[in-house]
């Protein structure tokens, strides 16, 4: 884990300083003399050898500190923390839709399968899994926010609203302080990009989870369960699932860090003011700390995740719980 | 041998279908200046944001109407076919040979080549794509080179990770111990061996890469990064058309069609070869 952030923060740092263009002239105004020059580039630590600003900017790392943004002038680890709620937020409703669909369309084509419904379905989900995010938030801007205008295709709250927020977790504050108007106001923003994102990976959900069903309901417990009269919906949600998720569940970690680089691309496609918005725009102003600081807290939460799903993994497999 | 022929009978329309498509968006690439109706290029503001064909106001000659600045966009669309041919042909094929052939030593000579290979696997993995490509072009400066570069360098590990398994798999059959007892050397025995039977996956990878460059080219052009300005893309057109989506819809709706059409047409005919390829269920 740790040997592949290491590698991650010298690829980054390797790639920016390839970088042609000079951050500091684009800072200045034109006519600077040659002193302001090289103070600008002491205070910013260019003025050292490759290897000793590499050093330099780990060792702050490790201490909390991630530099200054250049375009911004602030903190660069204050303007990530700032930024990274919203592209959680998004990610998560994301998340939850993707396992909604995916889980409602397993079900469904499990219920019904050897029917032209189960057929059906597998020609959308895979048709829904060879397009990409990023074409999806188009047509979705198309749907929902041209054709039939009922959602927001732009920012992340409605901007004349008055926001009593302390934290940058907006939807999850506006729930815990009641104001189910701000709530509705966001999901309204959130909803298309997170469905944008979603798409892909409830179209994988299905197709797997569906397998792991029809597999699960040929075993004999499930026909005693049957034969004690369960409905066919009711023996799905209360005897297989819960045994054929397990796989599934492996495969949605894994895409959870794809949907998150997704993130990027699509917050810019609605102008939502998250983490990848703010990194595009650091890469246009050639911000060197600030994309560094975002790329190695993007690597950190895929680090993260695949941690989390090794854990849950180990939770919720029998075999492995007692061995 | 039943299900051989049944599952043969139901591809072929899918990869009739993609291959189609693809035929004719590659032929009216190439031969782009017979075919575009106008100069892509062609700026005129009393043409400005013309509706496709069907609809009032619109003019002969510009069937799909016109952007903002007056030009029209079935021009724009045929030559910005041409970018995104070149990019998927040329970037693919990059990021298959840098991946297959470092996937293929992994998997086959194991040891150390292998734990350095997947290492950095690892750590390529750890970055969001879209964000790293980004990155990448705007280090190596806007341009047609740049783009191609920037997806090879990222996607070679999709290639990497599939040809590492299949090599290692293939690596533990008698055929290759084998061609070992007949006297070949190890290198002989990889790529005269082991390659041929890995090729089915590199083929429907390769397809499904090259759909995946034409989006990525699209996302770069989408946020201004990809070649120069002037020359039509398909992510340009589409940034173009999000601008003015209340005014002239058809600025985006065409483009993501030609795009969707593309991206679904690449991985269903890389599906389809890959069936038709594969040993098990040739």
């Amino acid at each position: 884990m740790f040997v592949t952030l290491f590698g991650v923060a010298i690829v980054v740092f390797v790639v920016i300083r390839v970088a042609p263009g000079d951050p500091i002239a684009m800072m200045l105004p034109p006519g600077a003399s040659d002193d302001d020059i090289a103070r600008l580039r002491a205070l910013y630590g260019l003025d050292k050898s490759i290897v000793q600003q590499f050093f330099i900017w780990l060792g702050g790392m490790l201490h909390g500190d991630f530099g200054t943004s250049i375009s911004l002038r602030q903190d660069v680890l204050g303007l990530v923390f700032n930024r990274l709620p919203a592209t959680l937020e998004l990610a998560t409703v994301a998340l939850l839709v993707a396992i909604a669909m995916g889980a409602a369309a397993a079900i469904l084509g499990a219920r019904s399968r050897g029917t032209a419904v189960e057929a059906g379905i597998d020609i959308a989900s895979g048709a829904t899994l060879s397009i990409p995010d990023f074409l999806w938030g188009l047509v979705l801007i198309l749907l929902f926010g041209v054709l039939v205008p009922v959602f927001d295709i732009s920012g992340r709250v409605s901007p004349q609203l008055d926001l009593p927020f302390v934290t940058q977790f907006y939807l999850a504050e506006s729930m815990l302080r009641l104001r189910f108007d701000l709530t509705w106001d966001l999901i309204k923003h959130m909803l298309m990009p997170a469905v944008a994102l979603a798409l892909p990976l409830a179209a994988i959900i299905a197709q797997l989870l569906k397998q792991s069903l029809k597999e699960v309901l040929d075993l004999d417990y499930v026909v005693l369960a049957r034969v004690k009269g369960f409905s066919e919906t009711q023996v799905i949600l209360r005897e297989v699932l819960k045994n054929a998720a397990l796989p599934t569940l492996t495969l949605v970690g894994v895409q959870f860090t794809f949907l998150i680089g997704g993130t990027v691309i699509v917050e810019r496609l609605f102008s939502y003011e998250g983490l990848g918005n703010m990194a595009i725009d650091a890469v246009i102003n050639r911000d060197l700390p600030l994309i560094q600081g975002i790329v190695l807290v993007f690597a950190l939460l895929f680090v993260l995740i695949n941690l989390a799903v090794d854990m849950m993994y180990a939770l919720l497999n029998p075999r492995l719980r007692h061995g | 041998m039943d299900e051989a022929r049944i599952s043969r009978r139901g591809l072929s329309p899918r990869l009739w279908l993609a291959g189609g498509w693809l035929l004719i968006a590659l032929l009216a690439a190439i031969f782009a200046p017979l075919i575009a109706p106008q100069d892509p290029l062609a700026q005129d503001l009393m043409l400005e944001r013309l509706p496709p064909f069907w609809l009032d106001g619109a003019e002969p000659g510009y069937w799909l109407g016109t952007d903002s600045l007056g030009r029209d966009l079935l021009s724009r669309l045929i030559f910005g076919g041409r970018i995104a041919f070149i990019v998927a042909f040329a970037a693919a094929t990059s990021a298959c040979l840098i991946g297959s052939a470092l996937g293929l030593i992994a998997g086959y000579f194991g040891g150390w080549a292998d734990r350095i290979i997947s290492r950095i696997v690892d750590v390529w993995m750890a970055f969001p794509p879209v964000l790293f490509a980004i990155l990448l072009v705007a280090v190596l400066g806007t341009g047609l080179s740049s783009v191609i570069i920037a997806i090879a360098v990222i996607d070679w590990t999709r290639f990497c990770r599939v040809i590492r398994a299949e090599a290692m798999s293939q690596a533990r059959m008698d055929y290759v111990e084998s061609a070992r007892i007949a006297g070949y050397g190890r290198i002989g025995i990889m790529l005269r061996e082991v390659l041929p039977n890995v090729l089915p996956s590199v083929v429907a990878l390769l397809s499904l890469e090259m759909g995946i460059a034409v989006i990525v080219e699209a996302i770069l052009s989408f946020v201004n990064l990809s070649i120069s300005t002037d020359d039509p893309t398909w992510g340009g057109i589409i940034a173009e058309g999000r601008l003015s989506i209340h005014q002239a819809w058809w600025v985006l709706v065409f483009p993501l069609i030609t795009l969707i059409l593309t991206v679904l047409s690449f991985s269903q005919f890389g599906e389809g070869l890959k069936a038709r390829f594969d040993p098990v269920l040739r």
